[in-house]
């Protein structure tokens, strides 16, 4: 693409500025809205956004290069990125990556010299179910392989917009399996709203503290709680925050409420906003589901059409409540809450300092509620149907149902609603996975379970989840997983805090010292103790849950490591004859005695 | 007399001030608590998290947890001690830090601190970045090498000199100190030896030209006497071997 006149880029800044109004806090937006019309973030584009913006280059700059989806770099004007969670690996997506490559005669993350193409990769794009799966543009495809991939090359070359594509590439299927109260049972729109009108904020809370309803992002806070704190705050202005920024690899439950149910999540976001007083709420949707963007907005104007959202809803002219759709860029930090309201605040997004909570000091520091998509959709249903219908099912400290997302090895990946406390084995049995020797659930922050832990029930007294659920079956090295894990969170690390930003790193390089037969003993007591580290000294979640798939599995499955460990006590970092490389190179020599031998390395390695 | 609030520090009492943190109640009380993004003069940052401590069983970083009254805070335990130890080795081999061909050598705060937790090797794999120095400006230089990302230089800056010469930019591993010109370089800025933000930086990223070894090594502020004893060299006056000048 031919780089636009500087007039055309002011003008083109400018318009999209102009399209925020002119609102520091849409930045984010506004550059995702730049790199559509240029590919990239050049130092100019960046300039001029900052000038219209009236801000510093520099922080334009740093949010630029925070998150995965803003470039800085020139890209090609196809951005191909596979997603490459482990479940996307377990369908084969490295070699259809490769194979892409090849086809188009360009390096993995590198732009093709005239400019067509870029092919790279992503965390998960959330299509576990329906992998291997890739964005192109932003826009998700689906269920590749060779054939599609000939396509795709075909399509690239001869730079046929993405309009003209085939549509079944971009076919995205919900795979709902089971459904209990959530999926399954009919919701008139408008219904939780009448209800909140009928009885008042008072006695929906009344029904939200007798559901027991915690949050179903997996952190499991008390809906009611927290709604009433924000309701008690003191101010004004105050916010509905709903978090769709569903980056945990192997999670898609959200994707597919917000794909089918969206009017649920909207429904339960604007009686929350009467409840609490709030007039204003955000969607932070997760950048890889900008395929769902059109549709949503669709919705909402649906809504505001049928009296459900906007000014006088329902004819009650002091019930207002609007909501707009943040679209994020590819940062799993993001959806730890208080990095999400940075990031909805038009920053880098790195998590605050708590306390204070959002519900007190949250966006633009007004007490704010953020919950998950799930959590909205169950609370609008337990408005209509009574806390007590609600906490029927479930447990005693889990009340009511669970989304899963099950992918992996399982004849029938997609989406199950089980009440809380359903067994693991249950859950196997259902999805038709017949020879699993382990579940990472609740994603990589999760944690890994072997087949003598398959009794364990789902719910917060026993496996708390936010729904991910990945089977390994016997065919599969635990270790690949491992170590896919490790580097998703190196990617991930926000960099704020030392043992995330540097701990990350050092425990993918630990992993893969084992993996490559490099490992001994001495490494696995190491990663136990930087494990621990991590898990009690990093800033937020993330850094702390970081380590869990490698503590758990060196608990787990110790033969996965044990079976590649050498024989020596220790082994160093590197190696020592490729560490020789360079010096060869200058001398020139390439006999045998600028190689070291055997005898060599083992006095080396001598500690 | 008014009864004074209070929480317990390593079985010592230490009274506080409504708003305080247990890291300020902790100085106010002449206690010692390792770190290195906090400065006094500064709203907590909770980046470094070398100030960590064990709160009623829980570990926090004692520059962000507020005070309460009832508190049991634990600090020099051999569990904490540990654990800093491992940040201090972190932050080692995350840059490239050579303190004996150092010029803040003696005089830094995050080889002392590394003393005071005992770390006497880096433990880790370096990562050996390739990062490198600015001496574009007249009066200072940085080294990147020795950035720990604490943040100071770029809060003292913006908040204190109004100038807003410093950021950090890049996610994760790939989070680095940049000067805030198109040129990337400090010569470029208003910076002056006399800014805050010349002042603050806990290691010797950011230098003033001119002067260098001046105090001769072996007779600076931590090699005559330990961090917990003196405190950090961006609180001391020139005259006691620190960097402040007001």
């Amino acid at each position: 693409m031919a780089e636009p006149e500087s007039h055309a880029l002011t003008e083109i800044v400018r318009d999209i500025v102009q399209r925020h109004s002119g609102m520091p806090t849409r930045l984010l937006q506004i550059l995702r809205d730049v790199q559509d019309h240029l590919t990239w973030l050049s130092p100019e584009a960046i300039n001029e956004v900052a000038q219209e913006l009236s801000i510093s280059p520099n922080k334009v700059h740093s949010v630029a290069e925070f998150y995965s989806f803003l470039y800085t770099v020139p890209r090609g004007c196809y951005d191909i990125l596979f997603s490459d969670n482990i479940t996307d690996r377990m369908l084969g997506n490295r070699e259809l990556l490769h194979y892409l490559c090849d086809r188009l005669g360009v390096g993995i993350g590198e732009m093709r010299t005239d400019g067509t193409v870029t092919v790279g990769v992503t965390s998960c794009t959330g299509m576990c179910d329906q992998g291997p799966a890739a964005l192109v543009n932003g826009y998700t495809l689906t269920r590749l392989n060779k054939p599609r991939l000939n396509r795709i090359a075909e399509l690239v070359e001869s730079r046929t917009p993405l309009e003209q594509w085939p549509q079944e590439f971009f076919e995205v299927s919900s795979n709902i399996r089971r459904a209990d109260i959530l999926l399954g049972r009919h919701f008139a729109d408008g219904a939780a709203l009448r209800a909140v009108l009928k009885r008042g904020p008072e006695a929906i809370l009344e029904e939200m503290i007798k559901s027991g309803l915690r949050g179903q992002g997996g952190a499991g806070f008390k809906l009611a709680a927290k709604w009433m704190s924000c309701r008690n705050a003191p101010g004004e202005v105050k916010y509905v925050v709903c978090n769709a920024d569903e980056g945990e690899p192997g999670t898609f439950k959200d994707r597919v409420l917000m794909q089918d149910f969206a009017d649920l999540v909207f429904e339960g976001m604007t009686l929350c906003g009467r409840v609490i007083g709030a007039h204003h709420g955000f969607v932070y949707l997760r950048g890889e589901y900008r395929y769902l963007l059109d549709s949503l907005k669709a919705t909402l104007q649906r809504r505001r059409d049928a009296g459900l959202l906007g000014t006088g809803i329902l004819g009650e002219p002091t019930f207002s409540f609007d909501i707009d759709i943040h679209l994020g860029a590819g940062a799993y930090v993001c959806g730890e809450e208080s990095a999400l309201i940075e990031s909805l605040e038009g920053k880098h997004g790195v998590p605050r300092i708590r306390p204070p909570f959002p519900t007190t000091h949250g966006y633009l520091n007004k007490p704010t509620v953020v919950n998950n998509v799930e959590t909205f959709a169950t609370a609008a249903k337990i408005a209509v149907e009574g806390g007590n219908w609600f906490a029927s099912r479930g447990t005693a400290e889990s009340k009511g149902t669970k989304l899963l997302s099950l992918s992996g090895d399982c004849e029938r990946p997609g989406i199950y609603e089980y009440p809380f406390g359903v067994t693991v084995r249950r859950v196997l049995e259902d999805c038709g996975a017949r020879d699993a020797q382990g579940i990472q659930m609740a994603g990589p922050a999760g944690h890994m379970i072997s087949a003598r832990e398959f009794d364990r029930r789902i719910c917060f007294e026993d496996l708390a989840t936010g729904g991910s659920f990945m089977v390994f079956d016997q065919s599969r090295d635990i270790l690949d997983g491992i170590r896919n894990f490790t580097h998703f969170f190196v990617h991930e690390s926000c960099g704020f805090c030392t043992p995330c930003r540097v701990g990350t790193s050092l425990m993918r390089d630990l992993v893969i010292k084992v993996h490559t037969g490099h490992g001994t003993p001495y490494d696995l007591e190491e990663m136990r103790k930087l494990g621990r580290i991590m898990q009690v000294a990093c800033h937020c979640g993330l850094g702390q849950t970081a380590p869990n798939p490698v503590l758990d599995s060196l608990d787990q499955f110790p033969e996965a490591y044990q079976r590649r460990l050498r024989a020596t006590t220790f082994e160093p970092a590197f190696d020592l004859n490729a560490a020789l490389e360079d010096a060869r190179q200058l001398t020139g020599r390439s006999d045998a005695g600028a190689y070291l031998n055997e005898e060599d390395l083992m006095l080396g390695a001598m500690p | 007399m008014s009864e004074e609030l209070g929480f317990t520090l390593d079985g010592r009492r230490i009274p506080f001030q409504d708003g305080q943190t247990v890291m300020a109640a902790a100085l106010a009380a002449g206690v010692y608590i390792p770190h290195l993004c906090f400065n006094p003069d500064f709203a907590p940052h909770g980046s470094c998290r070398v100030c960590l401590v064990k709160v009623n069983g829980r570990f926090q970083a004692s520059c962000t947890t507020p005070a309460a009254s009832g508190l049991t805070v634990q600090s020099e335990t051999e569990e904490l001690r540990n654990i800093r130890r491992g940040i201090l080795q972190m932050l080692f081999v995350e840059g490239n830090h050579v303190c004996p061909a150092c010029e803040k050598s003696g005089a830094c705060q995050l080889q002392a601190v590394a003393y005071y937790v005992g770390m006497l090797n880096p433990h880790f794999s370096h990562f050996y970045p390739r990062r490198p120095v600015d001496a574009s400006h007249a009066e200072a230089v940085i080294d990147f090498n020795r950035c720990i990302l604490c943040e100071l230089c770029v809060r003292a800056s913006r908040d204190v000199d109004g100038k807003n010469i410093f950021a950090v930019q890049g996610r994760g591993i790939q989070a680095h100190l940049v000067v805030n010109t198109p040129s990337g370089k400090l010569g470029a800025t208003h910076f002056s030896i006399h800014d805050k933000a010349a002042q603050v930086c806990p290691t010797g990223a950011i230098l003033t030209k001119h002067q260098g070894y001046n105090v001769p090594i072996g007779q600076r502020l931590y090699d005559r006497k330990p961090i917990n004893v003196v405190g950090d060299v961006a609180q001391l006056p020139e005259s006691k071997g620190g960097r402040r000048h007001d």
